[in-house]
């Protein structure tokens, strides 16, 4: 095994234990505190592949945004962070059916496909050039990304509003 | 550097020792100078920031310990820090109380990695360089939730919020405000920012850039005037009420590393870095660097604290129009220029 292959694995494991944290925690705030540990497993894959900037932003919005409004979220919702939560309900056979069916999936697919010989090719990764990209060719779909996620704050905004005037 | 780096590397390879051998000797190596640094840079600060607040104050301030001026007491109360008992509250939440300030001190840590201290005075020179700084700061905020959340006090709980708040908002303007600077230099990599800086620094172009810059820092550290998450008038001491000891420490630590990896970002970003006659390069890095700490302690101890409103107000109407104010005219100019 190369060193590349071991960093890879204890990596992998890293995010996957993280992960299973996150699902199997009984305590809320623990498991908004093991996805802290899972984006940053997952950074760190993106680090191996030579994608540095998807490895930044993955930090920056994920660990450094959405997890430190969720844990806000939960702290200011009163005893959705009590402990001993039940984390199963009697769907829990079906749901583990349907996972294994999808997992066995993807491995089944992620085995059947051939992986070209030869070296793979180089990763033309500048930022420069991302940042190019997405204010040339792809600027029409990065436009209609802003105006979905505005149109979603907006509506946030007003929803959260009407919730205060019935109180 | 380079030369002798490349000859220990060859070394081990005659001896056929895999690659990664020496390569894990020499981060580990690179790690420890960088602790040490850490330490005695932050040592140093707490003493003078001593100093400086109590002449601000007409008094002395630490006077006895080593002789001359007290230069010994942070190295004392560093020695009594680590002396004392280790005390987690029975309420706490263990693990998590105990993982916290290592969260904290490892953003801290992590952000030198990408300090240009001279010309080839810098760990890594990545080419995401300013944004590995923006997004690993950004794990202080959760290392700072989870200490105000698992010491199951509402004081440190309040206080957690407050700097979760605060953070979220600061860093908006902060990250616009940098960007002025990537635009003109057309890279993200500290070493290249600073070399397009021989002629011009960017403070002045991007004058506006550098008040928004800074002032978005001193929030993002906690400081005074933005030092709501640990306002002892009403939060006793925020997030970390509960903690003592060696957990103390290496907040406080942590906060002061900070203080310092915000003004060598600022100073790379539009001080020019290590440019400077006469003086070697990384001592002209050092002076403007803690030229601008004393500028954040100075504004310490000379203004009041802002009220939460006030905060907000501040970030989201000031800052963050300004920020893209700058922005804009520095796309403006720059596409005019061609």
């Amino acid at each position: 095994m190369t060193v590349t292959q071991v960093v890879f694995y204890v990596l992998a494991a890293f995010t996957v234990g993280a992960a299973f944290i996150v699902v199997l925690a009984t305590n809320i705030v623990h498991s908004a505190i093991a996805l802290v540990f899972t984006f940053f497993g997952v950074a760190a894959l993106y680090i191996l592949l030579d994608a540095e900037f998807l490895a930044a932003v993955q930090v920056l919005l994920y660990v450094g945004g959405i997890t430190i409004l969720l844990l806000f979220a939960i702290m200011l919702t009163s005893r959705i962070s009590a402990r001993g939560v039940r984390i199963l309900n009697e769907q829990a056979g079906i749901s583990a059916l349907v996972v294994f069916a999808i997992f066995a999936l993807m491995a089944y697919a992620n085995l059947r496909v051939v992986v070209p010989a030869g070296p793979p090719p180089p990763a033309s990764y500048a930022t420069a050039s991302l940042g190019r990209l997405l204010l040339t060719t792809y600027v029409l779909p990065f436009e209609a990304v802003s105006i979905l996620l505005l149109a979603a704050m907006v509506g946030a905004i007003i929803l959260a509003r009407r919730e205060r005037e019935k109180d | 550097m380079e030369n002798a780096l490349q000859r220990f590397y060859h070394a081990f390879a005659l001896w056929g020792v895999p690659a990664v051998v020496p390569q894990l000797i020499v981060m580990l190596l690179v790690a420890t100078v960088v602790i040490l640094f850490i330490a005695v840079s932050v040592m140093f600060m707490i003493w003078w920031e001593r100093k400086i607040s109590a002449h601000i104050q007409v008094r002395y301030g630490p006077m006895r310990v080593g002789g001359w001026h007290g230069w010994a007491q942070s190295i004392a109360d560093g020695i009594k820090l680590l002396l004392k008992e280790d005390i987690i509250p029975t309420g706490a939440d263990k693990l998590v109380f105990a993982l916290a300030p290592m969260v904290v001190f490892a953003a801290a840590f992590a952000a030198y990695v990408i300090i240009p201290f001279g010309p080839n005075l810098i760990v890594r020179d990545l080419n995401i360089g300013v944004l590995f700084y923006i997004s690993i700061s950004s794990l202080t905020v959760v290392g700072i939730i989870m200490a105000g959340w698992s010491s199951n006090n509402k004081y440190s709980v309040l206080g957690a919020l407050r700097s979760a708040a605060q953070a979220v908002s600061y860093e908006v303007p902060l990250v616009v405000s940098v960007l002025g600077v990537i635009m003109t230099v057309g890279s993200l990599s500290m070493i290249q920012i600073v070399e397009a800086q021989q002629r011009i620094w960017f403070v002045i172009p991007q004058f506006f850039g550098f008040l928004v810059y800074l002032t978005a820092a001193i929030a993002e550290c906690n400081r005074l005037p933005f030092d709501i998450p640990e306002a002892e008038s009403e939060l006793v001491a925020g997030f970390h009420v509960e903690y003592s000891g060696m957990r103390f420490a290496i907040f406080f630590l942590a906060e002061y590393a900070n203080m310092f990896t915000v003004s060598a970002i600022a100073t790379t970003l539009f001080l020019g870095g290590w440019h400077g006659p006469l003086l070697p390069p990384w001592l002209w890095f050092l002076i403007k660097t803690y030229f601008l700490i004393f500028v954040m302690m100075w504004l310490r101890w000379t203004l009041a604290r802002l009220r939460v409103d006030q905060l907000m107000y501040l970030g989201w109407k000031v800052l963050l129009p300004l920020a893209f104010l700058n922005m804009g005219v520095t796309g403006l100019v720059l596409v005019l220029r061609g």
